[in-house]
């Protein structure tokens, strides 16, 4: 078969192996390895579960814990909001019901589904891993196909442990060179976007490489793996290494011993074969990368920390024209205004994008023996319970609390404002997150896309800073 | 889910590019536990001011588009989170059919899962519709999925293309989970295969 001799991509590798049906007309049905389960998007599954008698057919594979509702602070006294607390509640009694493990809020476990799946070596490379969450794409670091799903999917996997699916297009991003000091992967991942737009991965699954993507921590591959679905792109993935094997050893879920060692010889087989075709190709220069900050309401509207917000005047394109101009109504934002003018009033620190212990340990960095503007309200808000005991244990906490950070316990918190931290309508905010849609931090408020290091140094300084220069 | 055979009905014109799913439904409506009852908060923050009342110049709002059921919008639309709630809110508000020129991909694929049909279609065909549903109620647009085609209130028709198998799903209303389960033999017989080859999983 010349399925074997052509060079393959790595999406291509996994995807044959978790073919499990194919149709005449092209739709598959693929094998889902990993299931990830929240209390927002979880509930109406279950139900429809109940509803027609059928039971979870992989439990074992099915790892449930709640993040989007939980509060940050003072969690002990449980969750205020009715709706809330029923929502948790009922994602703890659906998984008692069918058997799935499930998290409890006060577990030191708990966190951001998608930091609790790779601390726990749950996210594997080569597997399938999916959740009704569309960051899921953060798992792809591990070189696994992850992406996020809609409630009647996940009612689906949870049923069949399958997906009906059609295969994608491959695209490759190779980020050659090296980066310059204190631009991050958060830059990068910002810039891929702002070149190929939000709508330019749709149909794609995009592969990362290149030097700048290897020279990257696993937690940095993450970042940029996690905002791939900014892009549009179903997933993103970057091929496992020894980087990837170091992080996972001894992982509470990973496999050990003499599986351990089958399991690398498998995973050493995914990368991408040499010669394998790609539908399309983009390429960018780490060394040339500045910190980068968005100025509008898609995560698409970058600029340099350098540069400036955007004149719609001059864009000749009347829908993009239009965009803008809403954008900067809403932003709050007059033409031509230097990035580092702009003063903040808030700052979100954390997220599955960046609520890692690196991207913590940059934050205290910046922090140490520095103060938080006076009239900046800034909050850091850890991925998960073991990031917070991490940095606890390096006396990060203290360093943050002492130069006026608000230090809280695990959870989505404010990247999408489901639970009690939100902005106030107008408020700005640098945020460490993943989306600057309209209302995503909270009902008018404004958000702006940065690294941790520029977050924290605009927390700082007050307004935004370029932190090349402010360290 | 409902069948989707034909659909006449009023197109709602949003001419806006990359509405994202925030804006279809802002996360505050995301605690509920019910499929339903989303469709008066659809697009909650372009539609209502703080007060609750009504922003009079937005689309649906206006009384020509109040019961529209078909929307046509900028390039992709529904960009965003995986929120079904985003089809949840749009089906119970009333509309079954959205044109565009480009969709996210999980967005996309939750409309079949609920019988909402949409369609891409070039920008131009986009454009023609766009002036279509600026007439207001007089913009019946006529939406055949057997045919595969629109039919607008001047006579003229667009073909449209749509992937076969989820075109069969949607005209006979099918349930995906039932469908997969009728393979449950590959699915096992793919389980055995994985449990020897990747025991560690």
């Amino acid at each position: 078969m010349s399925a074997r001799t052509t060079p393959r991509t790595m999406y291509d590798k996994i995807w044959d192996a978790h073919l499990v049906d194919e149709q005449e007309d092209g739709t598959c049905l693929l094998y889902i390895d990993r299931h990830l389960v929240h209390e927002v998007t979880s509930p109406q599954a279950f139900e429809g579960l109940r509803m027609t008698g059928r039971k979870v057919h992989a439990p074992g594979n099915t790892l449930a814990v709640a993040d989007h509702n939980v509060p940050t602070a003072g969690r002990a006294n449980g969750i205020d909001d009715p709706e809330s607390k029923l929502q948790v509640e009922t994602l703890e009694k659906n998984a008692a019901e069918f058997g799935v493990e499930y998290l409890p809020m006060l577990d030191i476990r708990q966190g951001i589904v998608h930091i609790v799946g790779p601390e726990q070596g749950f996210t594997l490379p080569g597997t399938t891993i999916v959740c009704g969450d569309s960051h899921t794409s953060t798992h792809g670091a591990f070189g696994a196909l992850a992406h996020g799903i809609g409630t009647s999917e996940v009612e689906h996997v949870l049923a069949t442990q399958t997906l009906i699916q059609s295969k994608a297009k491959n695209m490759r991003v190779t980020v050659n060179g090296q980066l310059p000091p204190h631009v991050t992967a958060k830059d990068i991942i910002l810039a891929i976007i702002g070149e190929i737009g939000t709508a330019g991965g749709t149909g794609y699954v995009i592969e990362f490489a290149g030097e700048a993507i290897r020279s990257l921590s696993m937690e940095g591959r993450m970042t940029v793996c996690n905002m791939t679905i900014e892009g549009g792109a179903r997933a993103g993935l970057i091929a496992p290494d020894e980087k990837t094997y170091e992080y996972l050893k001894g992982r509470p879920r990973a496999p050990q011993g003499e599986m351990w060692e089958k399991a690398v010889d498998y995973w050493r087989s995914l990368p991408s074969d040499e010669g394998a075709h790609f539908d399309k190709e983009v390429v960018l220069d780490a060394a040339s990368l500045p910190p980068i900050v968005t100025w509008g309401t898609s995560p698409e509207n970058v600029v340099s920390i350098e540069g400036a917000v955007p004149d719609p005047a001059k864009i000749a394109d009347e829908a993009k024209r239009t965009a803008i101009e809403r954008a900067l109504k809403y932003m709050g934002l007059e033409p031509n205004t230097k990035m580092t003018d702009i003063k903040l009033d808030r700052v979100f620190i954390g997220s599955c994008t960046n609520g890692r212990i690196e991207d913590i340990r940059e934050v205290a960095k910046i922090a140490k023996g520095r103060k938080v503007a006076a009239h900046v309200n800034a909050m850091v808000v850890p991925g998960s319970g073991l990031v917070k005991e991490q940095a606890e244990q390096e006396g990060l906490d203290k360093i943050l609390i002492e130069a006026g950070f608000d230090w809280r316990e695990p959870g989505c918190s404010m990247c999408l404002a489901m639970n009690a931290d939100k902005l106030a309508p107008g408020e700005r905010c640098a945020s460490t997150s993943n989306r600057n849609f309209e209302g995503r931090q909270g009902r008018g408020g404004r958000t702006h896309l940065v690294s941790p290091e520029m977050a924290a140094a605009a927390a700082i300084a007050g307004h935004f800073v370029d932190v090349r220069k402010f360290s | 889910m409902d069948k989707f055979k034909k659909l006449e009905g009023v197109a709602a014109p949003m001419p806006l590019i990359n509405i994202d799913t925030d804006m279809i439904i802002p996360k505050q409506f995301l605690k509920t536990i019910k499929r339903t009852g989303l469709g008066k908060n659809l697009f909650d923050e372009m539609r209502y001011k703080d007060d609750g009342s009504e922003v009079e110049d937005f689309v649906l709002n206006k009384p020509a588009y109040r019961n529209a059921e078909i929307l046509v919008a900028g390039d992709n639309f529904g960009c965003g989170s995986s929120r079904e709630h985003a089809p949840w809110a749009l089906l119970d508000f009333g509309i079954r059919c959205i044109i565009s020129t480009s969709f996210a991909d999980i967005f996309y694929n939750n409309c079949f899962k609920n019988g909402i049909l949409p369609i891409r279609l070039p920008q131009e065909d986009v454009d023609k519709l766009m002036d279509d549903a600026e007439r207001g109620a007089n913009a019946r647009l006529t939406v055949d999925l057997e045919a595969q085609e629109i039919r607008g209130p001047d006579g003229g028709v667009i073909k449209f293309d749509i992937d076969p198998f989820r075109k069969h799903c949607l005209m006979e209303g099918l349930d995906d989970v039932g469908l997969t389960l009728q393979k449950k033999s590959a699915i096992e017989t793919f389980e055995a295969k994985r449990a020897e080859e990747q025991p560690w999983l």
